[in-house]
């Protein structure tokens, strides 16, 4: 299809103030993290440091465990990842492989659970916790965040099971593989790039989480990576720029990195969803 | 692979043709359960848990066993003018972030749609705001609408437009900042769900519309749009709800100031659990908040199958 040049030079227009829409703010973080204190203060500030210093992060460090807090949701996230895909992937397969009212009821609350506000899981789910003495502490946040990713686990799954042809399946069958050998066989091999993304996914998700972790960590030494990153705020929001840039920019690294490395199955995932269901 | 075999000596149904059928069933279930478990247990659960717990006056940290008190949480939530204050912010904020989101994200989708250059650059960059933790998104607007670091302001007084304003206390200007930055952050999603749907609609009849002469908005409308309705619909809807329930962005950026202008219903509920350890009426505030989501929720639905049964 051709379009006119005015047109295109219309689009490419958009498409910069996109660019720049979506970058500026990022590229700022960035600037703000390598200033001196000195920039920070001045009523003219500019894009590019004039004094680059990495002072800002090694004030963060000493401000806040920052280590034991990334160590922290590494953990979390792993654990949740981990244990989430583990559950998800034999229910997701009967899900997309049979039309039983368990799958179709399933569906249903992979819907309805996204209108909960989480609020109202919150509450029960403190008391449970509580009485489990799994208030701060790591495995309690686990817990919750597996069950907290499963819906969308379950929805990016079911999509690549129905990506895998059955017929591939059937002939295996016919082939005299049994159930299991053809699960493991031939199945496997073709969801484990799936469910690798799904897991990835799970992770960056959980890595990323505030709320349930606000609300379940109250000591420094267990809380995770977002919640420590608050405390760099103060009570009357003042906040020390610097540092806090600092910390903010190490924290979204993992999940930029693993993003950049999953971006095209994802999108796929979501779209075979998106589409299928 | 030693474990193959391993496996499937032990699982290996009997050879009787007559069991295979409910082996298989019972397969289906032992696949099933290790997810529905722990789903029952810690969502399904604690859901009516928490519906229940509305109906009674549960505090934290309180000696004396918790008593069940009918409706009077909703009673009192109905004359909580704070509460309704709020709620209506919380409106206010879901459709001022979902709709631009939904127009702009289209936008870019259609511009990631064509053969431009720089695609490659712009669907890295579009992703970004997904991976980011929301704490850093709220973190890095809140550098820039820094009344006085930040860049927003720089630039209004490099530009001669006066000299900025404390956006974020504004009484005025938070809930507009903090839509802005909703705005940014949910764009991602709307838009890899767009050009998802984008790239099903048919190329041909998009040619055949362009050799029979319509315009470039005709195609869209004609051809473009009813193609792409369904996941439109989809996206916005869940937009909406998301964005009700939204917590981390305005709480990292304004923490629902100033004076409340920007206290959606997700922070007052937690703060009226956790600061003030009103757990039924908190619970009450959810059940509230679900029953909006759900008429929304049966509009999309009943929209949904009106339009396309093809999804």
């Amino acid at each position: 299809m051709r379009t006119s040049r005015t047109g295109r030079a219309g689009q490419y227009l958009a498409l910069l103030a996109y660019l720049l829409f979506l970058a500026l703010p990022f590229l700022w973080l960035i600037s703000t993290a390598f200033k001196p204190p000195r920039e920070l203060g001045s009523l003219h500030p500019t894009w590019i440091p004039k004094d680059p210093t990495l002072a800002n992060f090694r004030q963060a460090f000493d401000e806040q465990p920052l280590l034991h807090a990334a160590l922290n949701s590494l953990i979390a996230a792993l654990g949740a990842a981990l244990i989430a895909v583990l559950l998800a992937t034999p229910m997701a397969y009967v899900m997309a492989r049979r039309r039983t009212p368990l799958a179709r009821a399933a569906t249903g609350w992979v819907v309805v659970s996204q209108a909960f506000p989480l609020v109202l899981l919150i509450i029960p789910l403190f008391l449970v916790l509580k009485n489990l003495r799994l208030i701060n502490s790591v495995p309690g946040l686990i817990m919750v965040y597996v069950v907290w990713a499963l819906p969308f686990a379950l929805w990016m799954l079911v999509g690549y099971v129905r990506a895998v042809p059955p017929e591939l399946e059937e002939a295996a069958a016919v082939d005299g593989a049994g159930r299991v050998r053809t699960l493991v066989s031939v199945t496997a091999p073709l969801l484990a790039p799936g469910i690798v993304a799904t897991a990835l996914f799970a992770f960056v998700t959980a890595w990323n989480e505030f709320f349930f972790a606000l609300v379940l960590l109250k000591t420094p030494e267990k809380q995770t990576l977002p919640v420590v990153l608050t405390h760099f705020i103060g009570a009357e929001g003042v906040a020390d720029l610097g540092p806090l840039a600092a910390a903010a920019f190490l924290a979204t690294l993992p999940s930029l990195v693993v993003f950049a490395v999953i971006q095209r199955r994802i999108t796929g995932g979501m779209l075979t969803g998106a589409v299928k269901s | 692979m030693t474990s193959v075999t391993e496996a499937e000596r032990a699982v290996r149904p009997a050879p009787d043709p007559k069991g295979r059928r409910r082996v298989t069933d019972h397969g289906a279930w032992f696949l099933v359960l290790p997810a529905l478990i722990p789903i029952l247990i810690l969502s399904v659960g604690p859901l009516l848990y928490g519906i229940l717990l509305s109906f009674t006056d549960a505090q934290s940290g309180r000696t004396q066993p918790t008593q069940w008190i009918g409706g009077l949480n909703f009673r009192d939530l109905l004359h909580d003018t704070l509460f309704w204050e709020s709620f209506r912010i919380g409106l206010v904020w879901a459709v001022g972030v979902t709709v631009p989101q939904f127009l702009l994200a289209l936008g870019l989708a259609l511009l990631l749609n064509q053969d431009l250059r720089l695609r490659w650059l712009a669907r890295a960059l579009a992703i970004v705001p997904w991976a980011m933790p929301e704490v850093v998104v709220g973190v890095m607007w809140r550098l820039v609408y820094n009344p006085d670091a930040g860049i927003l302001n720089e630039t209004i007084r490099d530009l001669g437009l006066g000299d900025g304003r404390d956006w974020l206390s504004g009484l005025g200007t938070a809930l507009p900042a903090v839509i802005v930055v909703g705005v940014w952050a949910g764009m991602p999603t709307t838009t890899v769900a767009l050009l998802a749907g984008l790239q099903n609609t048919p190329r041909e009849l998009h040619e055949a519309a362009a050799v029979d002469g319509a315009g470039a908005w005709r195609r869209f409308r004609t051809v473009t749009w009813p193609a792409l309705r369904p996941v439109a619909l989809a996206i916005t809807a869940l937009n909406l709800i998301w964005n009700f329930n939204s917590f981390a962005l305005v709480y990292v950026l304004t923490s629902g100031g100033p004076g409340g202008r920007t206290r959606l219903p997700m922070l007052f509920a937690y703060e009226e659990a956790f600061r003030y350890g009103q757990f039924g009426y908190a619970a009450a505030m959810g059940c509230v908040m679900v029953a909006v989501i759900s008429i929304l929720l049966a509009v999309f639905l009943a929209g949904r199958l009106k339009g396309g049964d093809e999804a």
